[in-house]
C-alpha cells in the first residue's frame, strides 16, 4: 500500500465515521480510533492524536450553527470548562505513561457504555424547586427558546457536575475522545438540565476540553500530520453531510446497526487489550 | 458600541462567536488541504509505517517549531500549522468569551473563563517543557 492509498482509505473511512457518528449523535470520533487502530494496524498514540484532532473540528463545526440558537448555557459550560480541562490534561499525561493495552481495555468499555446510553430514551431532568443555591450565586439559572416561547430552567447539584465533569474531561484527555455522553448525563442528570441545553452546552465543551488535551498530546509527538490529515477532514466532511441529512432521515435503524459496530469494536479493542496484542 | 455606554447583547455575542467558530474551523481546513496536497505530490512513496509509535520530530511537536517551518512550506509543516489554527479555535473562542463578559460586566466569570484561558494556553505552550 503506497502512501496515496494509504491516506484515501483513512479519508474514507473517516468519512464514513463522520457521516453515521453525526446521524447517531454518538461522534465520529468514538470509533475513528478503534477502526484506525484495528483496521490499519496504527499504535494507539498516533490514532488518539489523529482523532482528538478531529473531535475539535465537528465540534466547533457544530457549535458555531449551535450559538446562534442561543441554546446553550455558556456560564454553566464556562465554570464546567475548569473541571473537564483540568481532567483532559491529568488524562493526557497519564496516557503518556500507561501502556496502550490498558489503555485498549479502557477505550473498549466506554465504547460498551456510550453504546448502551445511546440506546436508551432521553431521561427528562427533574425539576420544580428552587435549584442549588451555588447556581444562583453564579448565575446559571436562564431560559431556552422554545416553540411557545422561552422557558425557563433552574440548574442542580453544581458541585456533583463538576466532580462528574472532571471524570469526563480526564477519559477525554485518555482516550482522545470528546466523551459527551458522559457530558451529557452529569448535566441532564445530576445538575437537572433541559436535554436540548444539555447537548448544546457539552458541544461547546467538547472543543475546549479537546483542545486542552491536544497541548498536552501535540508536545509529546501524538500528532501525525499526515495521518491527521485524512482523519480531521474525512471526519469533518462527513458530520456536515451527517447534519445537513438529518432532519430528513429516519435514523432508528441506522442507530441500531452503528451501535452494534460501537459493540464489535468495543470486544475487539477489550480482546487486544486483555491478550497485549495493541 | 456608540459611546461606549451601549452593552453587548447576548445576541450580537453570539453572532460573533459563531463566525469566530466557522472562520477557524473552514480556515485550518484549507491549511491542512493544501498541506495535504503538498505532502501527497512530493511524497507518493511508502506509506509511512504507524504500527510502532516513534513520536514527531521537535519541529512539529512545540508551536514556535511549527510556525517556524511553516516556512519551509514542507507538506508536513503546512498540515500541523493547519491544525494549530484548528487547536487555537476553541482557544480563540474562551478569549473572546473573556472579553464579553468583561464587556457585560460579569467579573465573577472574567475570572472564570481567564482560569480555563490559562489552563488551555499552558497546556498548548508550556505542557512540553513542564511534564
Amino acid at each position: 500500500m503506497n502512501c496515496c492509498e494509504f491516506n484515501f482509505l483513512v479519508g474514507f473511512a473517516a468519512t464514513v465515521a463522520g457521516f453515521l457518528g453525526s446521524l447517531t449523535g454518538l461522534g465520529g470520533g468514538i470509533v475513528v480510533t478503534p477502526v484506525l487502530t484495528l483496521l490499519f494496524g496504527v499504535d494507539m498514540r498516533y490514532a488518539i492524536g489523529a482523532t482528538l484532532v478531529s473531535v475539535i473540528a465537528t465540534s466547533s463545526g457544530a457549535a458555531a450553527a449551535y450559538v446562534r440558537e442561543g441554546i446553550s448555557n455558556i456560564r454553566v459550560g464556562m465554570f464546567l470548562e475548569i473541571a473537564t480541562t483540568t481532567g483532559a490534561i491529568l488524562g493526557a499525561t497519564l496516557a503518556t505513561m500507561i501502556p496502550t493495552s490498558a489503555l485498549a481495555v479502557v477505550f473498549g468499555l466506554v465504547l460498551l457504555y456510550s453504546a448502551y446510553v445511546s440506546s436508551r430514551p432521553q431521561p427528562s431532568a427533574p425539576g420544580g424547586d428552587d435549584g442549588d443555591p451555588l447556581a444562583r450565586r453564579l448565575r446559571m439559572n436562564s431560559s431556552y427558546p422554545t416553540a411557545q416561547g422561552p422557558r425557563s430552567y433552574v440548574v442542580h447539584r453544581v458541585k456533583t457536575g463538576f466532580g462528574l465533569m472532571f471524570g469526563a474531561g480526564a477519559l477525554s484527555g485518555l482516550l482522545g475522545i470528546g466523551s459527551g455522553a458522559l457530558k451529557v448525563i452529569a448535566m441532564d442528570q445530576a445538575m437537572g438540565l433541559p436535554f436540548k441545553v444539555s447537548t448544546t452546552t457539552s458541544n461547546f465543551m467538547i472543543g475546549v476540553t479537546a483542545a486542552a488535551s491536544a497541548g498536552v498530546y501535540l508536545n509529546r509527538g501524538y500528532i501525525d500530520p499526515p495521518l491527521a490529515m485524512p482523519v480531521m477532514l474525512g471526519v469533518l466532511v462527513g458530520s456536515l453531510v451527517g447534519a445537513r441529512l438529518l432532519p430528513r432521515l429516519r435514523t432508528r435503524i441506522l442507530r441500531l446497526v452503528f451501535g452494534l459496530v460501537v459493540v464489535v469494536l468495543a470486544v475487539e479493542m477489550l480482546y487486544h487489550g486483555f491478550t497485549g496484542r495493541m | 458600541m456608540a459611546g461606549g455606554e451601549q452593552r453587548w447583547t447576548d445576541e450580537q455575542i453570539e453572532v460573533l462567536v459563531g463566525t469566530l467558530l466557522r472562520s477557524g474551523v473552514v480556515l485550518s481546513a484549507g491549511v491542512v488541504l493544501l498541506g495535504g496536497a503538498i505532502y501527497l505530490l512530493h511524497y507518493a512513496g511508502a506509506a509511512p509505517d504507524y504500527r510502532v509509535f516513534k513520536g514527531e520530530p521537535s519541529d512539529l511537536r512545540s508551536v514556535p517549531g511549527i510556525v517556524t517551518g511553516l516556512f519551509s512550506l514542507h507538506g508536513r509543516s503546512v498540515i500541523q500549522f493547519g491544525l494549530l489554527l484548528l487547536i487555537a479555535t476553541p482557544i480563540a473562542r474562551v478569549a473572546f468569551s473573556a472579553v464579553a463578559f468583561f464587556l457585560q460586566r460579569d467579573h465573577t466569570y472574567v475570572w472564570v473563563t481567564l482560569i480555563v484561558l490559562t489552563i488551555l494556553l499552558w497546556s498548548l505552550i508550556g505542557s512540553g517543557s513542564a511534564l
